[in-house]
This record gives C-alpha cells, sequence and structure tokens, in this order.
C-alpha cells in the first residue's frame, strides 16, 4: 500500500516538473532551434550599429511600444506594448562580417510565446521602412 | 464513443476561432497601423538645439519634475526611461463599486494601483536640429490585485503639456538652473 503511495506521490512529483522543464526551455515540437532563428533574424546591408539601433527604437515607438532598456555595446533593446495585453519583446542588433548586421526579435504575449513568422515579418517590414534599406533572410 | 467524440468537435469548434483571433491579435500588435503617422506627430518635438545630450537632460529634469523615477538611461542611444506608481482609485468609483457589488451579491472591484511608465528618446536631426519622442503607458491594479487595465496613453492635451515643461526645461537647462 505504502508502496503505492511512494510512486503516485513520485508520479505526481513528476508531472509537475515536466511543464516547468518544457516552459523554461520552450521546447517546440514543431519548430527546430535553427528554423525559429530565421524566423525571428534578418541581415541588413550596413555597418552602422547605433543607426540601425536607432532605427529599432523608432520602429517599437512606432508600433506602440515603450522601451524598457538599451544598451548600445551589447545592442539590446526591450520594450513592452500595452493594449489590453502585454507584448514584451527583445530585439539584438550585432554585427556579422563585413557591412552587414544582423537583427532579431524575440517577443512575447502575454504569457506565451510568438512563434508564428507572420508577426516578425510585419515587425521586420516596419523597420524596413525606418532604415531605408531591404531586410534580407538570414542563411 | 460518440459523446466524448462530440465534445472533441464541440471543443475545436470553441477553439479554433479563439486561437485564430490570438494569432490575429499578435500579427497586429507588429504591424503598422495608419494612425501611427499622426501618434508620432502627437508624441514629437524638434528643438533647435544640436545637442543631443543637453535635451536629454532637460527631459530627465521634466520627468522629475513629474514625479517620475528614471529606471534606466543610455545616452549613446537618446534614451531614458522612468516609472511612477500612484494610487488609482477615486471616492466616486469605490462608492459605485460598493453598490453595485451589493446590489448583485457579487465581489466589490474597483482600482487600486496604477504604474505609469514613459520612454523619452531624442535623436539628432543634423543642423536642423534634435527631435524627442515621449511615450506613456499604464497598468492598473484593482483591490483584488488583479490587473484591470493596461493601455498606452494617447491622449493629445497630455503630450502637449510634457512639451510645454520641457520647452520651459530646455531653457532652464541652459541657463543652468
Amino acid at each position: 500500500m505504502s508502496r503505492w503511495l511512494i510512486s503516485l506521490v513520485l508520479l505526481a512529483i513528476l508531472q509537475g516538473c515536466s511543464p516547468v522543464h518544457e516552459q523554461v526551455l520552450d521546447t517546440s515540437e514543431t519548430q527546430t532551434q535553427l528554423q525559429m532563428r530565421q524566423v525571428q533574424s534578418r541581415t541588413f546591408e550596413t555597418n552602422d550599429k547605433e543607426r540601425t539601433m536607432r532605427a529599432v527604437i523608432a520602429t517599437l515607438q512606432d508600433l506602440g511600444f515603450v522601451l524598457d532598456k538599451a544598451d548600445l555595446t551589447l545592442g539590446t533593446i526591450s520594450a513592452t506594448k500595452l493594449d489590453g495585453y502585454a507584448m514584451r519583446m527583445t530585439v539584438s542588433v550585432r554585427p556579422k562580417g563585413e557591412g552587414k548586421m544582423v537583427v532579431r526579435a524575440n517577443a512575447q504575449m502575454n504569457t506565451a510565446p510568438v512563434t508564428a513568422p507572420a508577426p516578425y515579418q510585419s515587425f521586420f517590414r516596419a523597420l524596413e521602412r525606418s532604415m531605408f534599406l531591404a531586410a534580407h533572410s538570414v542563411d | 464513443m460518440r459523446p466524448s467524440l462530440s465534445i472533441l468537435c464541440a471543443a475545436i469548434i470553441v477553439l479554433l476561432p479563439v486561437s485564430g483571433c490570438v494569432n490575429r491579435v499578435v500579427r497586429e500588435a507588429l504591424t503598422l497601423q495608419p494612425e501611427a503617422l499622426e501618434q508620432r506627430r502627437i508624441q514629437t518635438r524638434r528643438f533647435e538645439t544640436t545637442d543631443e545630450h543637453e535635451l536629454l537632460t532637460a527631459s530627465l529634469e521634466v520627468l522629475q519634475d513629474l514625479g517620475f523615477t528614471v529606471d534606466e538611461t543610455e545616452p549613446d542611444l537618446g534614451l531614458i526611461v522612468a516609472s511612477k506608481n500612484r494610487e488609482a482609485s477615486s471616492t466616486g468609483e469605490m462608492i459605485g463599486a460598493f453598490f453595485i457589488g451589493a446590489a448583485t451579491d457579487s465581489e466589490v472591484t474597483y482600482n487600486v494601483e496604477q504604474r505609469i511608465r514613459a520612454s523619452v528618446v531624442t535623436k539628432g536631426l543634423g543642423r536642423s536640429g534634435t527631435s524627442v519622442r515621449v511615450t506613456f503607458q499604464r497598468m492598473v491594479w484593482n483591490n483584488l490585485g488583479e490587473i484591470s487595465a493596461n493601455e498606452s496613453l494617447e491622449e493629445p492635451k497630455l503630450y502637449q503639456e510634457f512639451f510645454a515643461k520641457l520647452s520651459k526645461s530646455v531653457l532652464l537647462t541652459a541657463f543652468g538652473i
């Protein structure tokens, strides 16, 4: 009887653990890590990190976000949009080789990660307009 | 077997539009809306000065005048982020909530606290000066600790008053006061 009870408790603990594990690592069954990066990243043909970051900030403001923080050295910008929901977004900017800048964005809507490609496509379209440059998919 | 299948079908029928709706909201959140240009106009002013740091300092002073505390600054990108917590209840609202609660025999809810956030972004415009864009948003909590409102503050008068204060602050900063 007690063995049954112990295994039942163990099972309950294990069951309880697995969602935390999944949520910390946000493991996806439909998208690989590489696919996710491709959805969230674009390259721009420029050497100017500061200009790219300022364009990202302007785009986020145009989309109704209020900035949370930004760091030129690390190339990160975080912002929050409140409109009946809370959307948080981090955008990172890093140089890639000569004359290229990789911009990567990841967002969460309330308590769920944004994984669909369409919202990111919309974001990069808005950023293209602010940069006056075309966004290219990352190889 | 049959009832469980019908429950499954019902669940799919109910959940499909919900998930579609969430996807649409997420996509729209990251899409430039037609009113974005007008919002930018309301939230932005151009100043004659070409000294971006001076304008950022003047903005910081205005935020302090308005009781904000600074959360984050990055002068190299022309950014200040600030916030303040304030009471969100009015006596009228509390009395109203009490009567509604008593009449409907439901739990009384009224707003208690709000967190107002602001970000100020400056941008050099070459010889034509420097621009400042400010945006405000707030979260409101009720007496049960739940978030009752989550919104951008878009009232044009709010921005007009902020910039009126900033214009004064720019002058005061220029004179070193």
